[in-house]
């Protein structure tokens, strides 16, 4: 019988030879992944009162939401996670200043493989689909159950098929394609689904791109998204739920934004109007890579961030920051006026390096926009591709490449 | 066990819009707070502070669809339940959202049409394993989807810990 990719990789990974959406399987995991929310994960598991993990060999920590400790609190917690990591024996622990936001340093250090079932205690776990795997976020109790047990429950999803054809217009990425996509369906548009996105011009991007559009599928509620792999796919007469076809010529000409406070309130650029920006953030899970840098030091070289406004970078690992260093990106960021935050997740989740007053207005490559995300519950967040987030720093306001690229050294 | 009746009756205390999401519900620059009876007090914080303050132990709270939807913090659900809130009952869930509150033992109801029939103040009455409510203040009886056996099965464990513990402590050399 035929399956989708979702479908085939619960169907191995629950000992059975096949199975159907909305049936229940319990399915064997093969990596579980935690942040700092593991001194969560750790205290319920010992309030469970096991004392082992099921597999040390297979659980991954890395912090990344507050690196350095910004507070006593939490220093406390990554003390306690330190001091369980080593009890039990957990080997893949990446402590500060040794990895990065755990999406990113899950993908280069080589932990996910195709066809594998990967659950982290982060919402964007779907992230992992970019390398074959059936990859979804948990919550901390869920993911001491599996620290005890190996397994966890799952309703098979239905899939949705999205194929794009068609070439990016200049200074149009992936992170324009998955907000117009999430314009489109809404952020309830894949409620439980899992998706597949595929097509000439999905199969052209690099696997940074391919893993935006797997990390955003979250904010439409997907379950789990896949780009192609070589290694496993879907049968050629797997049932979808729904075929979406998207031409990037016709439909997506020019950049997407997420307005606040929603991330499916998208409107193409040129629908804005002046929205004038007090800080720009390049960086996130989502775009906070190589290719992310470089096109926003392509933008800045020789120019200045608009006076009124500030603009800061955080590399998405320290490898990407050292492989941004030595291709001279960070020097033409910082001396367009950019400060550059350590590896993580900085002002991504509020808590810290970069926080926004009542009032102020932000262009971000994250994301997340919704109320009081990135500071005060009377700021903004305007969530766009990090060609857009460099070039509004440059402007001062929200603005296309295109304006800053046609002005020679802007503001100097 | 799963058609033993599972009954819970309460007062609605609050009837929100679509798409709550997590943030609005629990605000990250507390997610360093990991004791879970103590999230309550950054409940609603930033969007809605009232809701705390109207909450009474057993209450319900009632809302559109896709409740819950972004981040995975279960601190979310966490601070809902050690508020005192009974039961959620909305059009739909977000996914993580809807296990984090079974797994924590707080009851998440899909119900179509509550947000538009019931109104902040109302007494209801939910019959879990049915899938049924009953706006006693109304005279209305509302469909609701019912709660899977093994969400069931957890709920009256007290959730997914208590669950985890009972079966260990019975076989400990299990798993
Ligand atoms: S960068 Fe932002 S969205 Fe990504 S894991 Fe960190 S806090 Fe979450």
């Amino acid at each position: 019988m035929s399956m989708t990719l979702a479908e085939k990789i619960l169907a191995r990974a629950s000992g059975r030879s096949r199975v159907a959406p909305d049936e229940i399987v319990v399915a064997d995991i093969d990596l579980a992944m935690s942040h700092e929310n593991a001194d969560l994960v750790r205290k319920a598991f010992l309030e469970i009162g096991v004392p082992r993990v099921w597999d040390p060999e297979k659980i991954v920590i890395i912090f990344d939401h507050r690196i350095p400790a910004e507070s006593e609190k939490t220093a406390a917690t990554h003390k306690a996670v330190r001091e369980f990591v080593q009890q039990q024996g957990i080997r893949h622990f990446y402590d500060v200043g040794r990895g990065g936001i755990c999406h990113q340093v899950l993908a280069e250090n080589g932990h996910v493989k195709p066809g594998m079932v990967v659950v982290g205690t982060d919402s964007h776990t779907t992230t992992h689909g970019a390398f074959g795997a059936f990859a979804t976020g948990i919550g901390a109790t869920e993911m001491a159950g599996v620290w005890v047990e190996g397994k966890l429950w799952f309703k098979v999803p239905s899939t949705i098929r999205i194929e794009v054809e068609g070439e990016f217009a200049p200074w149009v990425s992936a992170k324009d394609l998955i907000l117009w996509i999430i314009g489109r369906l809404g952020a309830a548009g894949a409620d439980y689904r899992a998706v597949e996105f595929d097509g000439p011009a999905v199969r052209r991007m690099s696997a940074a791109s391919r893993m935006v559009l797997c990390n955003l599928s979250m904010e439409m509620g997907a379950k789990t998204a896949f780009t192609p792999v070589a290694e496993i796919g879907p049968d050629p007469e797997a049932e979808y739920e729904r075929v979406l076809r998207v031409n990037l010529d016709y439909e997506i000409p020019e950049p997407q934004i997420a307005c606040p406070h929603s991330v499916d309130n998208v409107k193409p650029l040129s629908e804005l109007g002046d929205v004038p920006v007090h800080q720009a953030v390049l960086g996130s899970c989502t775009n906070g890579r190589l290719e992310d840098l470089e096109v926003a030091a392509r933008i800045l070289a020789g120019r200045r961030v608009h006076p009124h406004t500030r603009l800061i970078v955080i590399p998405a690992s320290q490898r990407v920051y050292l492989d941004a260093i030595r291709l001279g990106y960070v020097q033409t960021l910082i001396e367009s006026g950019a400060i550059i935050n350590p590896p993580g997740c900085g002002p991504c989740v509020g808590v810290h390096q970069g926080i926004l007053a009542a009032g102020e207005v932000c262009i971000s490559s994250t994301n997340r926009n919704f109320i009081g995300r990135m500071g005060s519950k009377d700021s903004y967040v305007y969530l766009a591709s990090p060609a857009v987030v460099a070039a509004s720093a440059v402007a001062g306001r929200i603005v296309h490449p295109e304006v800053v690229m046609a002005k020679e050294h802007a503001h100097v | 066990m799963s058609d033993v009746p599972f009954v819970l009756r309460g007062r609605v205390a609050a009837v929100l819009g679509a798409n709550i999401d997590t943030d609005v519900i629990y605000p990250g620059r507390y997610l360093n707070i990991t004791d879970r009876d103590k999230t309550a007090e950054h409940l609603f914080e930033l969007a809605y502070p009232e809701i705390r303050q109207k909450l009474r132990p057993g209450d319900f709270l009632v809302a559109g669809p896709n409740f819950g939807c972004g981040s995975s913090r279960e601190q979310a659900a966490a601070a809902l339940k050690y508020s005192g809130c009974g039961a959620v009952i909305a059009a739909s869930f977000a996914r993580i959202f809807y296990r984090n509150a079974i797994n924590l033992g707080l009851p998440a109801i899909v119900s179509a049409s509550a947000a538009g029939e019931c109104r902040e103040g109302d007494e209801l009455e939910i019959d879990l394993a049915a899938g049924e409510i009953r706006n006693l203040s109304r005279r209305i009886t509302l469909a609701a989807a019912p709660l899977d056996p093994r969400a069931i099965e957890l709920l009256r464990a007290g959730g997914l810990i208590p669950y985890l513990k009972a079966k260990y402590a019975a076989a400990p050399a299990a798993g």
